[in-house]
């Protein structure tokens, strides 16, 4: 099959993940947009105003970057470990193996899946925002491509959860015990200069706290972590993710026999 | 021009040790409808698996219309289509969704994918159902929905693995008459089975796989030659008697109207309606006590047993 085949292909799986989270809007983009409109009303509004500025900003305006950035992650997340576990857990994944679609067409596939999911859950939440507060954006470009590089790398940890699930179980245990913590440990809702030393350099461990701090930097011009130790950590991310994920598809050894 | 399937010493070890294919060695020619058969746990799906890419191979070679699976798989996989044994399409897509879909993962363009499927659901008598959700389907439609997904890019070698398992009679039947209108299109078909009447019906060669071994590979026509003897069961006109002797052939009588006999390759049909005549049978009806294929299926699977308690 020629490249003009693999990118009907590639537009197929695309096409075909959009519609399975559109066909089910009701449990992908609903649920994420009410709790975070919760927090806005809760964290933001009642218990916010009583928090005072942080990072030189009103905590409303503080916590809107982080929150959108949260939406992003798990829905990305979500996107893809559950359309790539559903899949082999109905072996329907035997439909694209036996094609002549490459291994590497399926995994951008399913990435742009997830990016599509984790983007319109982010764009649903900032019109939310939108009542709570005002938004500006300080660096178009800094905002844009930290929400691109964050919606990869986690539509590729959902991947790599997916590849490696064997029950609906392993596919809820890494986003419970896992993502959650690391994501309220990540600069969501507080400026790490507020920990002690030890604490905030233990933070530094998290990823996800570059990736926060780098969407914060782009809205609001504020960050706890340099800009290019965001990138460098977000580039290393996707390239080791990427390539772990393309080695777990191409050996296939969970999903072939 | 290139056979449809070339497989040569193929082997596939799992991880467990288990020797599932043992260098077997198959040539399916391009037009063939050819019959895979064996026992349960034979390696029939083994050998699907691995022309498919969905088993890896320990070692051999397999190419498909002159393209080797490994060297060439676009090309090699663009020519097969696949219907699996179990369903395996997402349960909760409408039918219309996932046989375009297959078509984009092979690089149909959407208004073409759609136009095929619309071509082959309607050939499935499955056009009615296109917006149904795929588990709501019965299990002949389910099916018949596999054969359609396999065919919506058209490929030049079609594989079905136990296509018309628990699929009723009449629905079989037509099943039967479609694949041999997609045989007399051009399409190569390798079908494996358990209704040894469905492989005598539609395949013009055979191979009869064991224990992962290959232990037959001819025409169905020179299998079927080696038959050394047939039951046949009699409906008579009037009552026999309960210990009737037929010279020559083994007789059993069934019931007061009904009589069992064994005739083998050296006597003919006449002879016995002669014996039965001189007795003063008459015949109202007579068949096959099993399909002739099912008969040879047994005595192949079973030759090396016998030969070993010959020993």
């Amino acid at each position: 099959m020629n490249i003009n085949g693999q990118w009907i292909a590639f537009k197929t799986i695309v096409y075909r993940e959009i519609r399975r989270f559109m066909r089910i809007w009701v449990q992908t983009l609903v649920p994420p947009a009410i709790t975070i409109a919760l927090y806005f009303v809760i964290f933001g509004n009642l218990i916010g105003s009583r928090i005072g500025e942080m990072g030189g900003f009103d905590y409303m305006q503080f916590v809107v970057p982080g929150l959108i950035m949260m939406a992003i992650i798990q829905n990305s997340y979500a996107n893809v470990v559950s359309s790539f576990f559903g899949t082999k857990f109905q072996r329907n994944i035997e439909e694209m193996l036996v094609s002549p679609v490459t291994e590497v067409v399926i995994l951008l596939g399913y990435i742009v899946g997830g990016m599509a999911r984790g983007l319109a859950v982010g764009a649903i939440v900032t019109v939310l925002a939108l009542f709570f507060t005002d938004l500006t954006v300080h660096n178009w470009f800094v905002t844009i491509s930290m929400v691109f590089l964050t919606s990869i790398v986690f539509s590729l940890a959902g991947f790599i959860n997916a590849v490696y699930a064997e029950s609906f179980d392993d596919i809820s245990i890494i986003p419970t015990f896992v993502l959650t913590p690391m994501i309220y440990l990540g600069g969501v809702f507080y400026s790490v200069d507020l920990l002690p030393d030890f604490w905030a350099g233990v933070s530094m461990l998290n990823p996800i706290l570059y990736m926060v701090n780098g969407f914060r930097y782009g809205i609001l011009g504020v960050s706890d972590i340099g800009l290019i130790q965001a990138y460098a950590m977000l580039v290393i991310f996707v390239v080791v993710g990427f390539m772990f994920s393309l080695y777990l598809l191409t050996r296939a050894e969970r999903l072939r026999t | 021009m290139s056979a449809a399937l070339e497989i040569n010493d193929l082997r596939k070890v799992y991880s467990n040790g288990f020797e599932a294919l043992k260098g077997i060695s198959l040539k399916v020619e391009a037009g063939d409808f050819y019959a895979l058969l064996g026992p349960n746990g034979a390696g029939k799906s083994t050998t699907i698996g691995v022309i498919c890419s969905l088993v890896a191979k320990s070692s051999g070679k397999v190419s498909v219309f002159g393209y080797d699976i490994d060297s060439h798989f676009t090309e090699a996989k663009q020519c097969i289509g696949v219907v699996p044994q179990e369903f395996n399409f997402n349960q909760f897509e409408k039918v219309l969704d996932i046989v375009v879909t297959q078509g984009g993962y092979y690089g149909l363009p959407r208004r073409v994918a759609l136009e095929r499927a619309e071509k082959y659901l309607r050939l499935l008598d499955l056009w009615d159902m296109r917006d149904s959700i795929s588990r709501n389907l019965s299990g002949g439609m389910k099916r018949r929905l596999m054969i359609a997904r396999a065919l919506v890019h058209e490929p030049k070698l079609l594989i079905l693995d136990e296509p018309t398992a628990g699929v009723d009679i009449e629905l079989r039947r037509s099943m039967w008459e479609f694949l041999e209108k997609v045989n007399a299109n051009g399409t190569t078909i390798i079908l494996t089975t358990h209704y040894l009447e469905e492989a005598e019906s539609l395949c013009r060669n055979i191979a009869i796989i064991d224990s992962g071994v290959i232990i037959e590979n001819t025409s169905m026509k020179a299998l079927l030659r080696k038959l050394t003897r047939e039951v046949f069961v009699l409906d008579t006109k009037a009552t026999v008697k309960d210990d009737l002797q037929v010279p020559g052939f083994v007789t059993r009588v069934i019931d007061d109207h009904c009589i069992e006999t064994e005739v083998d390759q050296k006597q003919t049909l006449n002879e016995l309606f002669e014996c039965l005549a001189e007795q003063g049978i008459t015949i109202t009806s007579m068949r096959n006590k099993a399909n002739r294929l099912e008969e040879m299926f047994v005595s192949v699977l079973n030759a090396p047993a016998e030969a070993g308690d010959a020993a």
